[in-house]
């Protein structure tokens, strides 16, 4: 356990990397899943064409294979950017695809007599969608999109393979090549760490389930 | 069809709710056949008939939750729009009472009727929650106001609807089969506000099995059958005398026990 107690700091460090990675990919795969899953329920083809198409591409193209397709084809278009920022944009959206589905599958267990009567009031569709479908949605919705950001927690660790550089991912490559530790105790530690990361998550949900069941 | 017109014409009301020659399958089905029908200012038009006869679709089209195939349907002189900002403006005016209530199941009785006022009129919080209250207690249920919509009774719930949709000062009410969900015990609370606000002056299209209360509030009964409206009479006419031999044998099932 002396990798521990001597490269501590390394570890709290990857830790944070980590977390910051998976904390901005939950908040961006859940806005853009979101955007996504309005886009293939409202009323406009154009709208619900690209939802349709951009889930079946992301959704069936390994993560590795997008990584690499931001890491060596975004930059040929003239953008730059730390790979940080590319692991994070590509974690976001693939994750995206996966949150799309999970919150449309939310909307479809909203009796359609809700969107009725919203209408009936003369609530837009955005309206409607936003202030009662949408609001009902997340109840059923939270357990599935649980599922998927604990997914994406876990393939931060991809993208950290990728070369995000001082994530946990890198900390434990550090660690067993260049210090020459065992692989197996330093797995553990990194283990340890996500489930941290993952193990709270979960609690949040479970929180923030009851809470959503109180409200009806 | 000349009976809704020139019964319009025997009373001088203003027309306000018109549907022209309005065709509309579903499918194979044809569930509207050339239907035409004038509703005037004031009126209480209940629409009666067997099921599938296209009562309920023909009460859906008038806010065009249902679009039409072919014909017109005009609110106050103006056609209805396609779907968008103009429609919704439109629903703003037409208040809707559905058979199974469909209120907003995330929020209080009071917010589900503050809503619509709110967010599609614009109107400020404070004042639509003084009016939600006082249109809580005209139905009955002011003292449910901060419960959810699963905690009341149907028939509750239905005049909770109620109120939800007189708080956007409709120009007219339709009321798709109100009462048919409820439990016998309830329907009653639920006419009985039905029939305070026909009294009221309310325009109202109610599409009902409640014989009672076409009797008793109904300027018009409307018989329709296989998507076409057969008769138009006054209610006294068309349960004492009716014409068409559908209507005939429909009260015939329906009042003999």
């Amino acid at each position: 356990m002396e990798f521990l107690t001597e490269h501590f700091d390394d570890f709290v460090n990857g830790f944070f990397r980590s977390l910051s990675i998976a904390l901005w990919g939950a908040v961006g795969s859940l806005l853009l899943g979101t955007l996504l899953a309005v886009f293939r329920v409202s009323p406009i083809p154009v709208l619900q064409g690209f939802g349709a198409a951009y889930v079946t591409l992301v959704r069936n193209t390994p993560l590795t294979v997008l990584l690499f397709g931001m890491a060596f084809g975004v930059p040929g278009l003239g953008i730059n950017a730390s790979f940080y920022l590319f692991g994070v944009v590509t974690l976001i959206l693939y994750t995206a695809a996966f949150v799309c589905e999970a919150i449309r599958s939310g909307i479809a267990t909203v009796p359609i007599g809700q969107a009725e009567a919203a209408r009936a009031i003369g609530l837009t569709f955005g309206q409607s969608l936003g202030l009662v479908i949408l609001p009902q949605a997340m109840r059923s919705v939270v357990p599935p999109v649980g599922s998927v950001i604990i997914a994406m927690i876990k393939n931060s660790a991809v993208v950290g393979a990728a070369g995000v550089g001082s994530d946990l991912f890198s900390v434990y490559k550090r660690m067993t090549s260049a210090l020459g530790y065992a692989p197996l105790p330093v797995l553990t530690a990194v283990a340890v760490a996500f489930l941290i990361m993952t193990l709270s998550t979960g609690a949040l949900l479970a929180l923030a389930e009851r809470r959503m069941a109180v409200a009806r | 069809m000349t009976g809704s017109e020139s019964n319009v014409a025997s009373t001088g009301r203003r027309p306000l709710v018109e549907l022209r020659d309005v065709d509309k399958h579903f499918g194979a089905l044809h569930v509207l056949r050339s239907v035409d029908l004038t509703v005037g200012e004031g009126e209480v038009v209940v629409v009666i008939g067997p099921s599938g006869s296209g009562k309920s679709t023909l009460c859906r089209t008038i806010n065009r939750l249902e679009t039409i195939d072919s014909g017109r349907i005009t609110l106050d002189g103006r056609e209805l729009p396609a779907e968008g900002k103009e429609l919704a403006k439109l629903r703003a005016d037409v208040g809707m009472v559905f058979q199974s209530f469909n209120l907003f199941a995330h929020k209080t009785v009071r917010d589900n009727v503050t809503l619509g006022p709110v967010k599609a009129r614009g109107k400020s919080a404070a004042e639509a929650r003084k009016k939600a209250d006082e249109l809580l207690e005209r139905v009955g249920v002011a003292n449910q106001a901060d419960k959810y919509p699963a905690q009341l009774s149907g028939g509750q719930q239905q005049r909770v609807a109620i109120a939800r949709a007189l708080a956007m000062e409709p120009k007219v009410m339709l009321f798709d089969e109100p009462t048919s969900a409820l439990d016998p015990e309830m329907i009653n609370e639920v006419l009985d506000v039905m029939i305070s606000l026909a009294k009221s002056g309310m325009t109202m299209i109610v599409v009902t099995h409640e014989m009672g209360f076409a009797r008793r509030a109904a300027d018009r009964v409307v018989f329709m059958a296989d998507g076409q409206i057969l008769e138009d009479a006054e209610p006294e006419q068309f349960f004492t005398a009716p014409r068409h031999e559908r209507s005939k044998d429909f009260l015939s099932k329906i009042l003999t026990h």
